[in-house]
């Protein structure tokens, strides 16, 4: 049973699932006037009442010098709070409406030996950093929010619930650059947006916690994972990962034959050594 | 002159990547900056009932498109199939001129902001304004379409700005002397925002003008009017306030309108320069014998 397809890919369907289920439930309240959720990954509404806000766009808008009504800011900061105390980075894995195409990128990259030195420009991890401080001084500059205008991640997701136009071909130069040019390129590299909830969801409490003593130093999680960087731990100690940049995607998980990797909670109640002592 | 010790190659490193990376983003920022700074703006968009003034919409604007979704799915759109509406967002390449150049396009439409095209679909002007009350950030304001009623601030859509109808006089076939009067009928403000005006008709004598005038200062852009306007490219259009209208600047006063004249309230009046040559009466200076010979 352990060793089964499904069971081995678990977390990537149920990503998937939840992925297109977002992605669906957006679209039908353009097209069907469902309120479920109305918007999109810009801003939206669920059933008419809970807000929420992209915080990277709220935070250009602020430095483009402007005040934003409330709707908007509570909005953000249900966002914040969600990834930041909870789920970690888990917008880039389980929402993003761009990880497929990455991750398909990645994917015919690894099923044709495209994954190999000469098919890789080396980037700095560190590019989508200067990225997003880049976009915040040049909001200011301009006096509108920089990477709104260019994101290929709202031109999909704004593209697939509202109307592409040729915003499809941002999309193709993502997944093209992905293929051919540097292993997870965008999403690992240089999207801001990433890089912004990477920063934010440090403190969060679901994390992939690793048990040393288990691993077998196969290393198929730092194979499979898109943010290897994150996983230095893997056969040396038995911690959490505790980076921002780890995504929560639940690879690493999913190829360990060892049982070594696991999700956690970080912040457990101590309660029961309490009760032992 | 320092002894040549060891290089320390970290601290070498950090300062080389760190200059690199300025390079990088001075490159990169001038590029990027360059192309936002350009699409920012377009002169001729036609904004939704409620937007702030275009330099602040651009930055209020979220691109969530929830106008558009409350556009769409308002019980009383026209188009049951709720596949189209009044608004859009914009895309890349809706900037593509439409219409083969028979109506105004928007040229460079900011992308993911909304707007609307009123040849292709007006603004039917809904009292309850789904749009504006759905803006989470304030880009569309409901202060600016709502007026006092008992002491109560009620949503009156007649108070939307979102344009301006023009009228070409040239190709609008009332000003030729024929019988037309289809934006008239079509203005939800009839006999407000445009008025039919009664002229004789010289040319045949015995006919009647019936020409249609906008009033601007109570059209609210919605662009029926141009919807219905029956010339192959419309003769009455709607363009952006800023675009078609003048400004007289603040120093003129309407003596006529109470309102206006409580500008002058709390002023000091005139200053006057006094120099010796005005301290004279015009008289003395018209009554001197030789004009050109003056002092």
């Amino acid at each position: 049973m352990k060793n089964n397809w499904l069971y081995k890919h678990r977390f990537l369907i149920a990503r998937r699932i939840v992925q297109l289920t977002i992605l669906g439930l957006y679209i039908a309240g353009t097209a069907y006037g469902w309120n479920i959720l109305v918007g999109n990954l810009s801003s939206s509404k669920i059933f008419d009442v809970i807000p929420m806000a992209d915080p990277y766009a709220v935070l250009q808008m602020f430095a483009a010098g402007t005040m934003l009504a409330i709707d908007v800011l509570i909005g953000a900061a249900l966002v914040v709070l969600f990834y930041s105390l909870i789920g970690g980075r888990a917008f880039c894995s389980w929402v993003c409406p761009m990880n497929m195409v990455t991750d398909l990128a990645n994917w015919i990259r690894v099923k044709t030996g495209l994954h190999k030195d000469e098919w890789q420009l080396r980037i700095s991890r560190k590019t989508r950093y200067w990225i997003l401080g880049l976009s915040l001084v040049l909001s200011f500059l301009i006096a509108a929010p920089a990477f709104e205008f260019i994101s290929p991640i709202s031109m999909l997701h704004r593209g697939l619930v509202f109307g592409m136009g040729f915003g499809w071909l941002a999309v193709l130069g993502v997944f093209l650059f992905d293929l051919f040019v540097t292993k997870n390129g965008w999403c690992g590299h240089l999207c801001p947006l990433g890089g912004f909830y990477s920063i934010i969801s440090k403190p969060s409490a679901i994390r992939v916690k690793h048990d040393a003593d288990k691993c077998t130093l196969c290393m198929n999680c730092k194979n499979v994972c898109p943010e290897k960087q994150v996983l230095w731990m893997v056969g040396k100690e038995s911690v959490f990962v505790t980076s921002g940049e780890c995504i929560n995607c639940g690879r690493c998980i999913e190829v360990c034959n060892d049982d070594a990797l696991n999700f956690g909670l970080r912040f457990k109640p101590t309660k029961e050594v309490k009760n032992n002592a | 002159m320092a002894d040549k010790g060891p290089v320390d190659k970290d601290r070498r490193k950090f300062f080389i990547r760190t200059l690199q990376g300025f390079g990088l983003a001075a490159l990169g920022g001038t590029i990027w900056g360059g192309y936002v700074a350009e699409a920012k703006y377009d002169e001729i968009v036609l904004r939704p009932p409620g937007a702030v003034p275009e330099e602040e919409f651009i930055k209020k604007c979220i691109k969530c498109g929830l106008c558009v979704e409350a556009c769409k799915n308002r019980d009383n759109n026209p188009d049951e199939t709720k596949q189209t509406a009044t608004l859009r967002l914009a895309a890349p390449g809706d900037h593509r001129p439409r219409g083969n150049g028979k109506y105004i396009y928007p040229k460079e439409v900011p992308l993911g902001t909304p707007y609307f095209v009123p040849r292709e679909i007006p603004c039917y002007m809904c009292e309850d304004i789904p749009c504006t009350v759905a803006c989470p950030t304030g880009a569309l304001d409901t202060d600016l379409v709502s007026s006092v009623k008992d002491g109560k601030k009620v949503l009156d859509i007649n108070k939307a700005r979102m344009g301006v109808a023009v009228v070409d006089l040239e190709h609008c076939i009332a000003y030729w002397g024929l019988q037309c009067d289809a934006c008239y009928r079509a203005c939800p403000l009839i006999d407000e925002a445009i008025k039919l005006e009664l002229k004789r008709n010289p040319r045949t004598g015995k006919h009647a003008f019936l020409l249609p005038v906008v009033y601007p200062d109570v059209c609210t852009g919605c662009g029926l009017c141009e919807l219905a306007c029956v010339t192959e490219k419309p003769a009455i259009f709607v363009l952006p306030r800023h675009l078609a209208l003048g400004e007289v600047g603040k120093h003129y006063i309407k003596g006529w309108e109470k309102k206006d004249e409580g500008r002058i309230k709390g002023s000091k009046g005139v200053e006057k320069t006094i120099t010796p040559r005005s301290e004279k009466k015009p008289e003395d200076y018209l009554n001197v014998e030789d004009l050109l010979d003056e002092e």
